[in-house]
Order: structure tokens, then C-alpha cells, then sequence
């Protein structure tokens, strides 16, 4: 099941990377269509994050190429914004909430300039979008998970692009912000944005996306969640954890056991 | 009392170059880093002085800016294509590079007017007679201070026009990459300002307590303040504290200038760890008291 569109916002084309000459993607063939809100699923280790970054240019592809609204990504930076792994960055960091948030801004300033009145109300209103406008001078360090998450989601908003790419941004979050961020992705796809992210939680897949890519070093399916949200292909890209995985997910949904927060 | 001011002064400029450039290094978790390249940068001064016949400032300033980079460039290389740890990394390039500096020193003693001890502690107290006299015969005041402010206002004007991107790579390298922010360019150019830094610190700290004040200062800050602005202020502010307080303990006992630097440096350190508002761990003792 692989779904191709014309006109499509994210384009993958054979996209094969390795690290070490040992391949962690393997010739992706894929479209995503514009205005979609879509999960990239697989297993641990499917190179789903890889996937973002080589689309990113953060990790060079071996083979094939990715283009986002037909074009190379070097040429279409500012339309597109990028959501790192939370844990990816020091959050002792001697910055403010509003200091991350500008840096949203940053791409679209260039060199030597300092932000302007327009910039500081972009910031202002992607804060309010997430709902942190009175924590803006609060330090990094002194916040929860749930609200780095939304500081994260904050400068991408403020990048103000037509592509977003989000590695895992409901890791570690309560379930609060959760709702938080998925209202604000629907909103998003509702503007006509395209939301990719990269998503591990099953049980949630088909109320939050209507785009769904499993992946599992290969493509296994790519298309409507409806389509491609089936046992069969699930069992394909998890292969036999997933039987495991559903299990402990059913026991977690009748609250046998607590969810614990990362 | 006008060369106490020179010896003064000079340490002032020297310190407060380090402390700028410092807090980038510990937050980017490369405090060692900038010792490696303080002790790399040797061979690049003597070889600048051989080549130059003089000691040259400007010179001696390319020669080891050059190498410093390089010291950058292979650290990064062992670890990236060698598969080295980068602490390893650290510890194989620039003990060699140093090595050679020091081979280089005694074996073309007769040539070169470096000497071993001063490189390492550097020498301070002789900043008030090493003056800079023009060619028509005027003298202008002490080389070293020329030399440590002219490197102070090129860091000051690096941090400040680059302020954001320098920000930027330092807290999140992806995001930078992402929107087209070179975190390679900008960790070299950061590097080549500590390499050109630590020449400028030689004569007067050397190159051993260098590391002192590229690491101490910002260190201290990062415990009394969340900002970086202010972490930067704060820096700047020890690096003057250091520099008279510095003087003033060697005169008590006396010592070594540069040495009391450190132990000046270390002494704030130790105070801010005590008593700093939100991390000091007497202040911590009494807040768990009061809660308690």
C-alpha cells in the first residue's frame, strides 16, 4: 500500500541513508499531500527520526532524494520548520522562554539583523497559540516536560512556515498538553499546513492523524490512515512485537497498569 | 604605582577576553577544549617566530590562530572519522602539539627569545617595561596592553554582531542546521577567536592559567545567573575583580602574579558555590530548613 499524490508537499523518492556504510533507510518511495496532518510509525529503530533528518539535509542521503513542494530542501528552507527531540538539547541552557522562541525568528532575519517590532509580536502570538504567554521570562530550566514541548512548538510556529516536522512531540508529555498540541496541529491542517511527525503511541494514531507512513527500515505502507492503518499491515512493520505491544496497550487502555510519564 | 596600574590593566583585558569567549565554551561543553588549544597553540608561536625573526605580534596572533584551528579540526576528525571518544580525542592532540612546542623552544633556544618557564606561567609583572616604542622614538605604554586590548574589542565586536547565531548553535546545533545556520563555520570561528585570545593571554598568564580564566569566571557565573546576557556581564565583572584582587594577593605574599589570578578566580568560584541565590548549596540548606 503506498498512496502517491500529485502535487505533493513532501516528496521521497528511493531515499536510502547508512550510517557506517550499514543502511538504516532503505530506497523510500513516498508522497505526502498538502495539508495533511500524518504520523510516521514503526518500531524502535525504523529510522523514523533519520527520516526527518535526511529530508532535513541534518544527515546526508546515500541514495535517491527527498523535495518538498518539488523543490531541493536548501531552496525551500523557510518553509519549512523543524521540531528536534525534546531531549536533544541542555535545558539548563541560561535561556528564556521567550529567548527560544525568538530563535524561530532567527531563519528569517539572516545575518547581523536584530529582531524587530514584527518578530517580537510573531513570537508573542505563537506563545499565545500554545498557550505559555505568561511564562515568557520564565528560564528554561524551571519548566515541566509537557511545557518544553510547547516552547518547541512555539518557535516552530513562529518560523511561520507551510511544512512542519515534529520528532516525537508528545514523548514524556502529560496529558494536558497532549490535547494542547494536537488541537493545535489539527488547526494547522486546517490552515492548509502540512504536519509530519514522528509518533510511537498505536493507540492514539487514528484520532489524532489522517496520514499515516509505517515504516520499518523499508516503506511498508504510506497512505490514508484508513487504508493503511490495518492489523496486517501494523503486524508487517512491527512484525511479531506487535502482537506484544497491542496486548500491554489494550491492558493500559482498561487501566490496569498506570501510565508513567518519562 | 603606574606599573602596578599596567599589570593591572593588562590582566583586566586579558581576563575579561577569556570570560567572554568562556561562556560559550562551558556551555558547549568544551571548557577543555579551550585548554587544549591554550597548550596547542606553541608550536604555532614558535614556528610564527621563527619565520618573523621578531616578536612580532601580528604574526605570533596568525601563526597561532592557524594552529589553533587545526587543534579544532583534528580534535573533531579523531573523534568523528577515528570513532575517539572526544575527551581522548582532546588528550591525544594537544599533548603532542605541545610537546613539540616545547621540543621547538629548547632546540632553537639560542634563536628564539621564548622561555619555557614563561610560556607556562607567563609573567605579568614584566608587562611595565616591555613597552612599545614607534619608530620615530615615542613610547606608547606597554605592548601587552595594546596587544590584549586590540583582542578584546575584536571579541567584543564578534560577540555582539554574532551574538545570535553564536546563541543559536550553541543551544540547539539541529535547529540551527535546519534553518541554515553553519554550526561548522560558526564552532570555527569561535575556536579561532580562543586561539587568537590565548596568544594575546600568553605573555601575561601564560599558558597554563589561561585555562583558569577561560573556564573559572563563566563557571561562576553560570551559578548566580539564568541568562546568558548576564552570565556574560558577570564574567566580565570577575574578570576586573580577578585581575586587582590577583594583584593585590601576590604583592601581600610576594608571589606570582598570574598565580594569584587563579587562586583569585577560585576563590570567587567558591563563593558563588556557597552562597549563589538559586544554586548555592548553603542557600539550598536554608531553604530545605525553612520548608522543613
Amino acid at each position: 500500500m503506498n498512496i502517491q499524490v500529485e502535487d505533493p508537499a513532501l516528496e521521497l523518492h528511493d531515499l536510502t541513508v547508512a550510517y557506517d556504510k550499514k543502511p538504516v533507510l532503505w530506497g523510500i518511495d513516498l508522497t505526502v499531500p498538502k495539508g495533511k496532518l500524518a504520523c510516521i510509525c514503526g518500531p524502535n529503530g525504523a529510522g523514523k527520526s533519520t527520516l526527518i533528518k535526511a529530508v532535513m539535509d541534518l544527515i546526508p542521503a546515500t541514495g535517491g532524494y527527498s523535495k518538498i513542494f518539488g523543490k531541493e530542501f536548501s531552496e525551500v528552507r523557510k518553509e519549512v520548520s523543524y521540531v528536534p527531540q525534546r531531549e536533544t538539547v541542555d535545558w539548563d541552557f541560561p535561556a528564556s522562554v521567550y529567548d527560544v522562541v525568538m530563535m524561530g525568528r532567527y531563519g528569517e532575519l539572516g545575518l547581523f539583523k536584530r529582531p524587530r517590532m514584527a518578530d517580537r509580536e510573531v513570537v508573542m502570538d505563537s506563545l499565545r497559540k500554545v498557550g505559555m504567554e505568561n511564562f515568557k521570562d520564565r528560564q528554561i530550566s524551571q519548566l515541566s516536560g509537557g511545557q518544553q514541548q510547547r516552547v518547541f512548538l512555539a518557535r516552530a510556529l513562529a518560523q511561520q512556515s507551510e511544512v512542519y516536522f515534529m520528532d516525537e512531540p508528545f514523548a514524556g508529555v502529560d496529558a494536558a498538553t497532549e490535547k494542547a498540541i494536537v488541537s493545535i496541529l489539527k488547526e494547522m491542517s486546517e490552515n492548509d499546513k502540512t504536519v509530519i511527525v514522528v509518533h510511537h503511541d498505536l493507540q492514539s494514531v487514528e484520532k489524532y492523524f489522517d496520514w499515516v507512513i509505517l515504516l520499518n527500515l523499508r516503506l511498508v505502507a504510506s497512505g490514508p490512515t484508513e487504508d493503511v492503518f490495518t492489523n496486517e499491515l501494523l503486524q508487517e512493520a512491527y512484525g511479531g512485537k506487535l502482537s506484544l505491544l497491542s496486548e500491554v496497550g489494550n491492558l493500559m487502555k482498561q487501566k490496569k497498569f498506570p501510565q508513567r510519564e518519562k | 604605582m603606574e606599573s602596578a596600574l599596567w599589570i593591572i590593566l593588562a590582566g583586566t583585558l586579558v581576563a575579561t577576553s577569556c570570560g567572554i569567549l568562556g561562556c560559550f565554551l562551558i556551555l558547549r561543553k568544551m571548557a577543555m577544549v579551550g585548554d587544549a588549544i591554550s597548550h596547542a597553540v606553541l608550536p604555532g608561536i614558535v614556528i610564527a617566530f621563527l619565520i618573523s625573526g621578531s616578536r612580532d605580534s601580528v604574526t605570533m596572533l596568525i601563526g597561532a590562530g592557524l594552529i589553533g584551528i587545526l587543534t579544532t579540526f583534528l580534535i573533531e576528525f579523531f573523534h568523528k572519522k577515528g570513532k575517539l571518544q572526544t575527551d581522548a580525542s582532546i588528550g591525544v592532540t594537544f599533548t603532542w602539539l605541545f610537546a613539540i612546542g616545547v621540543i621547538m623552544i629548547t632546540a632553537f633556544a639560542g634563536q628564539v627569545d621564548l622561555d619555557q618557564d614563561c610560556v607556562l606561567y607567563g609573567e605579568i609583572a614584566y608587562v611595565p617595561i616591555d613597552l612599545w616604542i614607534t619608530d620615530g622614538g615615542t613610547v606608547m605604554g606597554p605592548r601587552v596592553v595594546y596587544i590584549a586590548g586590540t583582542v578584546l574589542v575584536l571579541n567584543i565586536l564578534f560577540v555582539s554582531i554574532f551574538y545570535k547565531e553564536l546563541f543559536l548553535t550553541t543551544f540547539d546545533p539541529a535547529f540551527a542546521s535546519a534553518i541554515g545556520i553553519s554550526t561548522a563555520l560558526w564552532h570555527y570561528l569561535l575556536m579561532g577567536a580562543v586561539s587568537v585570545t590565548t596568544v594575546a593571554s600568553f605573555e601575561s598568564v601564560g599558558a597554563i592559567l589561561v585555562v583558569a580564566l577561560l573556564v573559572a569566571p563563566p563557571a561562576t557565573a553560570y551559578l548566580l545567573t539564568h541568562k546568558l546576557k548576564q552570565m556574560i556581564l558577570i564574567s566580565v565583572i570577575l574578570g576586573v575583580l580577578i585581575s586587582i584582587s590577583g594583584y593585590f594577593i601576590a604583592l601581600l605574599f610576594d608571589g606570582s602574579i598570574a598565580g594569584a589570578m587563579a587562586i583569585a578566580a577560585g576563590f570567587f568560584f567558591a563563593l558563588s558555590y556557597l552562597f549563589s541565590p538559586q544554586n548555592g548549596i548553603l542557600i539550598k540548606k536554608k531553604i530545605d530548613m525553612v520548608e522543613a
